[in-house]
């Protein structure tokens, strides 16, 4: 049966596994075909940003892995305002052009809609 | 439907409170357990914007051992519910999804 799953990812990339982790479970999920949502606040808009080199740390790059979401079937993928905003991130420097801007009030409904919420 | 956020993260030195109390809706509830309930006192620094989602019909509880273990007992704030393990269990069924704020 098909559920309603958002993942919530609100850590940075590379300094631990947690943002990585959301990932492969949004594109493991995919595989089951469920209605999967991403949603990206405080400091999970880290992953978000441009001209991110993880080589130097000899780590997988983040930033490549994020727009290949779409080619696994989830087009749901949203960024909190209010997080973009405390960070001074503008949407023009963010990987993808046509993610989904959230406000408060956004987030409160998206949530309502969820069968299932998972945090990273 | 309704969401339980859990926040396990003191006040003093992690923002994470302020984060779920922008998106928590009226009919969800919140608990604070483990170092989280440093935010259950009266003297807590998110206490009065706690008081307004309480008034909007937020449900607010602490985990009592997790109170009892730090000695915050007195400390609790009184629009604050302290429930033990068997009730956090319940909660997770009454509401249809769990955010965890760590």
């Amino acid at each position: 049966m098909q559920k309603k799953i958002l993942l919530i990812s609100r850590h940075a990339p590379y300094g631990n596994s947690t943002a990585r982790e959301a990932l492969d479970t949004a594109l493991a999920a995919s595989v089951y075909d469920q209605d999967i949502s991403v949603l990206f606040m405080d400091d999970g808009i880290f992953q978000l940003l441009k001209n991110q080199h993880s080589q130097f740390i000899n780590q997988k790059n983040i930033a490549s892995t994020i727009p290949a979401l779409s080619l696994y079937g989830i087009e749901n993928i949203y960024a909190h305002q209010n997080s973009l905003t405390e960070r001074a991130i503008g949407i023009e420097e963010l990987i993808l052009d046509d993610i989904k801007i959230l406000s408060n009030d956004d987030v409160k409904i998206l949530l309502t809609e969820q069968d299932h919420v998972l945090s990273f | 439907m309704s969401t339980l956020h859990t926040i396990n993260k003191s006040p003093y030195t992690n923002n994470v409170i302020n984060s779920c109390l922008k998106i928590c809706a009226g009919n969800d509830a919140i608990l604070f357990l483990e170092d989280g309930v440093f935010s259950a006192t009266e003297s807590a620094p998110a206490a009065s914007e706690l008081q307004l989602l309480i008034n909007e019909g937020v449900k607010v509880f602490a985990l009592i051992n997790d109170i009892k273990a730090r000695g915050l007992e007195e400390k609790l704030a009184r629009n604050i519910q302290p429930i033990d393990y068997d009730a956090f269990v319940q909660l997770t069924i009454d509401h249809r999804c769990v955010q965890s704020w760590y």
